[in-house]
């Protein structure tokens, strides 16, 4: 492990991680066409350009590809960047390879003050529950990191989880109450949890872009870090990593992404699971090539699964976070049933 | 000679003589585990009294005594005897029930996140119900046949596909938590198709509630439990052993693949008698083996402490969700901060080591 690192410091990253990185990047750009092309109403590539360069609002066509599936994709290539990345942080900085945003209550807090919204407030709206949406999936990971690290030995993985899970549970306790004594706050919550990329416009895909990007930017920048917090405290510690100063960014980055991700999108599970294990199977154990691995890999996820989910039912559409789900649930028991779990 | 070796841990040695009544019984009881017990049972006796005393008709203490003893007016008797107390008996019971089968799994993986909740019985439960409930449009008997059937599957699937060369502690738990987040997309998902008023139905069953249990749901429980509580007692001895590992436990004469399934059996079976009677309770299975193994101090889990913890944590949460807000909640709504309340005392545990 220490030669890989020492090795890859040197930039000589071997020519088929390279060639297999610039083989999904083609693949994505392939899954941006498909998604922008395919649907109930399916649209010729050439269409697609005509409707991206040269809007005609009278052209059903190009609605569809300017105003209802731009936005889509888009926002479905911004979500899995950040559901990805986020996870690949955390499973870094906690050494825990079957860490995902979830477990440090991201979904829940979000679904919390979404409730809470809806309950209290009235508010329905896709705009406000973006804007609740990213406060309660700030507030609850805060306050994860807050009690999972308080104490005398700082914030151990083990901590941070059973932080997660504590709030999660004393949380969805709350909601529920709430939405079943309220049928507003149980309908518009029910809409919410099933997590999709479809029904956004521009706006919310230009609201969350900033806070993506940021929080993209600070995993790219403390990736080399990660490095040497793979090798243990101590080790990274004796290599010189300041520890809690990496950790500190990977919170603030997993914050950002993962609360405007899950904003934007509702609840969408296994992405920041299964990304970075692609990565990792993929591209070798190198943090840096991970994250930017994952950037390319859980938008390819991500779109795939909302491209399938647009095709699979009879009439109307599968929502993404069940297609995810059902995707993701066999690939995760895979991982464990082999030898030995793909670790860090 | 006869003294009994020093643990570190004080025992009650009981002993009777081969000629005496019950003939050559000789056993031994950690004294700390024995006072745990009773202050349990003493807890019970007080939520008993409070949820027999507390509601919207508040009796005093002196009329219960008068309905159970069978005197007072018809009324009484009927809020005491037809409603009040069977429903805390229920909670005890189930409670019970729940507590031991977490035991089960928490011993059997090793692990003490290891509870029917993990392995997504609940969840399968919750699927099962939604299916009889939405699609079938089924009433309360198809609802729990359902949960069952649902919860079921679920457990054995996950069994299936955690069995490579025997069952491994926390593979079983990872392929529990992906079977249960692939069915929990399939509830969602059901919930949302269905119509406004039955998709909150199935919220209300799905929370887990005591709400309007009676006799007639008291007794199949009481039976099943008092088959399925001594099955699991006399299988807590080969259940120790396994806890030493396969080896050890094979050295020691106990056939572990074959005692771990008549092991999962018994747990799957009184998780499925607490689901059909009050819907998925969350978390109890979880919580009560731990929190009695702390306060019993006992070394390994123990099925007795842990059902008197589970009936003790479901009797006061169901006191909680009907009076503690001012207005009625299902009890599985409040077991979620139950569960929430233990894992942050295992966070401050864990900071003071």
């Amino acid at each position: 492990m220490l030669a890989n690192v020492v090795k890859g410091a040197g930039n000589h990253w071997p020519l088929r991680r390279r060639a297999i990185l610039m083989a999904s990047c083609l693949a994505l750009v392939l899954l941006v066409l498909l998604s922008l092309a395919a649907g109930t109403r399916p649209v010729s590539v050439p269409t697609v350009f005509h409707a991206l360069i040269a809007y005609d609002a009278g052209s059903a066509e190009h609605i569809a590809v300017r105003d209802y599936r731009l936005p889509r994709t888009l926002l479905g290539l911004l979500c899995g960047a950040a559901f990805g990345v986020s996870g690949a942080l955390i499973q870094a900085t906690t050494r825990n390879p079957l860490a995902d945003p979830g477990l440090l209550g991201v979904n829940a807090g979000a679904a919390f003050f979404v409730t809470l919204a809806a309950g209290f407030l009235g508010l329905q709206s896709t705009g406000a529950q973006l804007w609740f949406a990213f406060l309660g999936a700030i507030v609850v990971t805060v306050l994860v990191y807050a009690i999972g690290s308080g104490g005398r030995q700082g914030s151990t993985p083990i901590r941070l989880l059973l932080a997660g899970v504590a709030v999660t549970s004393i949380l969805s306790g709350i909601g529920s109450a709430i939405t079943l004594l309220d049928p507003v706050a149980f309908d518009s919550m029910r809409v919410w949890l099933l997590g999709t990329l479809a029904g956004r416009d521009m706006n919310v895909v230009l609201t969350v872009a900033p806070f993506i990007i940021a929080g993209l930017v600070i995993a790219a920048l403390i990736s080399p870090a990660l490095n040497s917090i793979a090798l243990g405290d101590d080790n990274a510690r004796a290599l010189g990593t300041d520890i809690n100063r990496t950790r500190l960014l990977a919170a603030i980055s997993v914050t950002l992404l993962a609360g405007a991700g899950t904003a934007a999108a509702g609840p969408i599970g296994f992405i920041g699971l299964m990304a970075p294990h692609v990565a990792r199977w993929l591209l070798g154990p190198d943090q840096r090539l991970i994250v930017a691995g994952t950037m390319v890999f859980a938008p390819i996820l991500l779109l795939a699964a909302d491209i399938m989910g647009r095709f699979l039912l009879q009439t109307g559409e599968l929502e993404v976070g069940i297609v995810t789900a059902f995707l993701g649930a066999p690939i995760l028991i895979l991982l464990v049933r082999r030898a030995k779990a793909s670790g860090l | 000679m006869n003294r009994p070796t020093d643990f570190g841990d004080r025992f009650l040695v009981v002993r009777v003589p081969r000629d005496g009544p019950g003939g050559g019984l000789s056993m031994r009881v950690s004294r700390r585990t024995l006072a745990a017990c009773m202050s349990m049972l003493l807890l019970i006796l007080l939520f008993v009294v409070m949820s027999m005393t507390s509601g919207d008709y508040g009796i005093p203490l002196s009329d219960v005594a008068r309905a159970l003893t069978g005197q007072g007016d018809e009324t009484l008797k009927m809020i005491v005897l037809e409603w009040r107390l069977p429903r805390a008996l229920l909670a005890i019971l189930l409670g019970a029930a729940l507590g031991i089968s977490g035991a089960i799994f928490q011993s059997l993986t090793r692990n003490p996140l290891g509870s029917p909740d993990i392995i997504g019985f609940s969840t399968g439960a919750h699927t099962g119900a939604l299916v009889a409930m939405l699609v079938m449009s089924g009433g309360y008997y198809e609802t729990a046949t359902g949960a069952l059937i649902g919860g079921m599957a679920t457990a054995i699937a996950v069994y299936l596909l955690t069995y490579r060369q025997g069952v491994e502690g926390f593979r079983l738990i990872i392929v529990g938590i992906a079977i249960a987040a692939m069915l929990s997309a399939a509830n969602v998902w059901m919930i949302r198709q269905a119509e406004l008023q039955v998709a909150m139905s199935a919220a209300m069953w799905a929370a887990g509630s005591l709400n309007g249990l009676g006799w007639e749901r008291l007794l199949p429980v009481g039976l099943a439990l008092s088959l399925l509580a001594p099955s699991a007692l006399a299988l807590s001895r080969p259940l120790r052993q396994l806890e030493l590992g396969d080896d050890a436990a094979t050295a020691s004469g106990v056939s572990p693949n074959h005692v771990r399934l008549l092991l999962a059996i018994v747990g799957v079976a009184l998780i499925a008698l607490a689901t059909a009677a009050a819907g998925p309770i969350a978390f109890i299975a979880l919580a009560a083996p731990q929190l009695a193994r702390r306060s019993a101090r006992t070394a390994g889990i123990a099925l007795m402490p842990s059902a008197l913890m589970g009936g003790l944590l479901l009797l006061a949460g169901d006191w909680a969700a009907q009076h503690a807000l001012g207005f009625e909640l299902p009890v599985g709504v409040m077991t979620f901060n139950i569960g929430g309340l233990y894992f942050i005392w295992l966070l401050t545990r864990e900071g003071r080591k």
